[in-house]
């Protein structure tokens, strides 16, 4: 009988193989609350994964084929230093457009910090010259090398420097993400057959009459195997269910514009959270096969 | 159906049984007797494989009891009827479906209609106490109810361990015809007891051959008592 079968005929059921268990109080709840809690936190887990996903994504492509060069030169050089540079760019392979920003422009930069009233002409501000690459990229050492001989005030600054660190730490987020859920289904499979054995053992008298009449162990196993698959099944949809409800409610991340409210769900991800309860009776399934034949080997 | 080649088993180093050797053949009739601590229990787990033999061999229904798997021993229970002297049931089953349940877990419950459960049930004399959960019975009434399961999936052997230890001297005949009447059936009995009262009274009934086990040997074998 394959996995599949396996799994179709918990649900299905035999009303009587059910029966010859009895049902014990304790297990029952300690697995359901256990996979209630557990899908509560994968929902969580599941988020913060796919929510640090999208920010890798918007880190990374963020400012992607654009640079920015820096001209500081004295007044009288400006012009000079700023029209090399756009040649250098205009003859270097990979640059799509080049163009220096104007005054009105680098006010508007600078204004957050420093007021809209301020004197361009009175200070030493660097021009700064906006460029965009073609798909294919350019030689930024090449290109730094050129510029140095051509315009010795010019810096190119081509935002890796500090756009690779934020996206590498999204990354490493969302690794983390999917660590915690591994963890989190670990854990369910760790307490299910903590639980599946406490029900082994109190029903080992149970289990030594039905191997006495005749019964197979794969017959005693599956009516222990059944019932805690469904129970993890039912704890982990409930959990489910409100670790959506509590994902929905969060702040969005509109409002606030901050990276942790945007833990959510976006668009179809919000069907991905339907694989926990189906993953945690998996789960369940193979911790109790496992318990319930370990147990059942000890005894003849 | 039953052969033991110079079998012994033990717990620890010193055998509890040793130098088992017999045959217990179709439709025979046995008594199994011993001081208290003898081995008879040891001996009766044997013949079902809840113990296998440390030493020599045991051939169950011509399987060797040492090469066979836990699905093997489980379908060898089928073919017999075990009578425990706690008699062992699910205490949250009512008796009928304790007395059903070899065909319940086997998948055999269509065998067996409700009309025949209830002949079985009325002839252990139990009609009026099928819906009584093992911990309402009498000692009497669940030896009876023990008896009704091990006989249910018809098996060829029947092994009762001391089922009268806990029962009147009336409630020991009444088992005693049973499994005499099972016997005649052409059923192979096997009951472990220290009763001789219960083997004297046999006599009278059926052709029963004793089995004595002291000093962790079967020391006469074959006599009538």
């Amino acid at each position: 009988m394959s996995i599949r079968d396996r799994l179709l005929s918990m649900l299905t059921g035999d009303g009587q193989a059910d029966r010859v268990v009895p049902r014990s109080g304790q297990s029952a709840r300690l697995t359901l609350a256990t996979s209630a809690a557990m899908a509560f936190l994968a929902v969580f887990a599941m988020a913060l994964s796919m929510a640090s996903g999208r920010l890798a994504d918007r880190w990374s492509s963020a400012l992607a084929q654009t640079a920015t060069i820096r001209i500081s030169a004295p007044p009288a050089e400006m012009d000079t230093q700023t029209w090399a540079v756009l040649t250098v760019l205009e003859q270097t392979p990979g640059i799509q457009s080049a163009r220096a920003l104007t005054d009105e422009e680098q006010q508007a930069l600078l204004a957050p910090w420093f007021g809209p009233d301020l004197p361009l002409d009175d200070l030493p501000i660097p021009r700064l010259v906006e460029v965009l690459e073609t798909p294919e990229g350019y030689d930024s050492d090449g290109l730094r090398q050129r510029l140095a001989a051509e315009a010795p005030g010019a810096v190119l600054d081509d935002h890796d420097r500090w756009r690779r660190p934020l996206a590498e730490a999204a990354h490493r987020l969302r690794l983390l993400g999917w660590m915690a859920l591994a963890l989190i289904l670990g854990a369910t499979a760790a307490m299910v057959t903590l639980a599946a054995q406490a029900a082994l053992s109190a029903n080992e008298q149970v289990i030594r009459v039905l191997r006495l009449v005749g019964a197979r162990d794969r017959y005693i196993a599956h009516a222990f195997v059944r019932r805690f698959t469904l129970r993890a099944l039912t704890g982990a949809l409930a959990g489910t269910i409100a670790g959506l409800v509590a994902v929905a409610i969060l702040p969005s991340a509109r409002d606030t514009a901050a990276v942790l409210t945007g833990l959510s769900f976006s668009g179809a991800g919000w069907l991905w959270p339907l694989v926990i309860p189906p993953l945690a009776a998996a789960t369940a399934f193979m911790a109790t096969r496992f318990a319930a034949f370990r147990t059942l080997r000890g005894l003849q | 159906m039953i052969e033991m080649q110079d079998a012994a088993y033990g717990y620890g180093a010193e055998p509890l049984l040793s130098g088992l050797t017999l045959t217990l053949a179709p439709g025979s009739f046995h008594f199994l007797t011993g001081p208290s601590g003898a081995g008879k229990t040891t001996f009766l787990k044997l013949c079902y494989a809840e113990l296998l033999p440390t030493g020599g061999t045991i051939n169950l229904f011509g399987h060797k009891a040492n090469g066979l798997g836990r699905d093997d021993i489980a379908d060898l229970r089928q073919r017999i009827g075990v009578v425990h002297q706690d008699c062992q049931f699910l205490d949250h089953l009512p008796l009928s479906q304790n007395i059903a349940l070899p065909l319940t877990v086997t998948g055999k419950s269509g065998i067996l209609d409700e009309a025949n459960l209830n002949e079985l049930i009325g002839w252990v004399g139990l009609t009026a106490r099928s819906d009584a959960t093992p911990p309402e019975l009498s000692g009497g009434e669940r030896q009876r109810a023990a008896l009704a399961r091990a006989i249910i999936m018809d098996p060829d052997l029947i092994l009762a361990d001391e089922p009268t230890g806990n029962v009147d001297w009336e409630m020991s005949l009444r088992l005693l015809n049973l499994l005499v009447e099972l016997n005649k059936l052409g059923k192979t009995v096997v009951i472990a007891t220290h009763d001789l009262a219960l083997i004297r009274a046999a006599k009278q009934r059926v052709q029963a051959r004793v089995l004595r086990i002291q000093g962790g040997q079967i020391m006469s074998a074959g006599a009538d008592l």
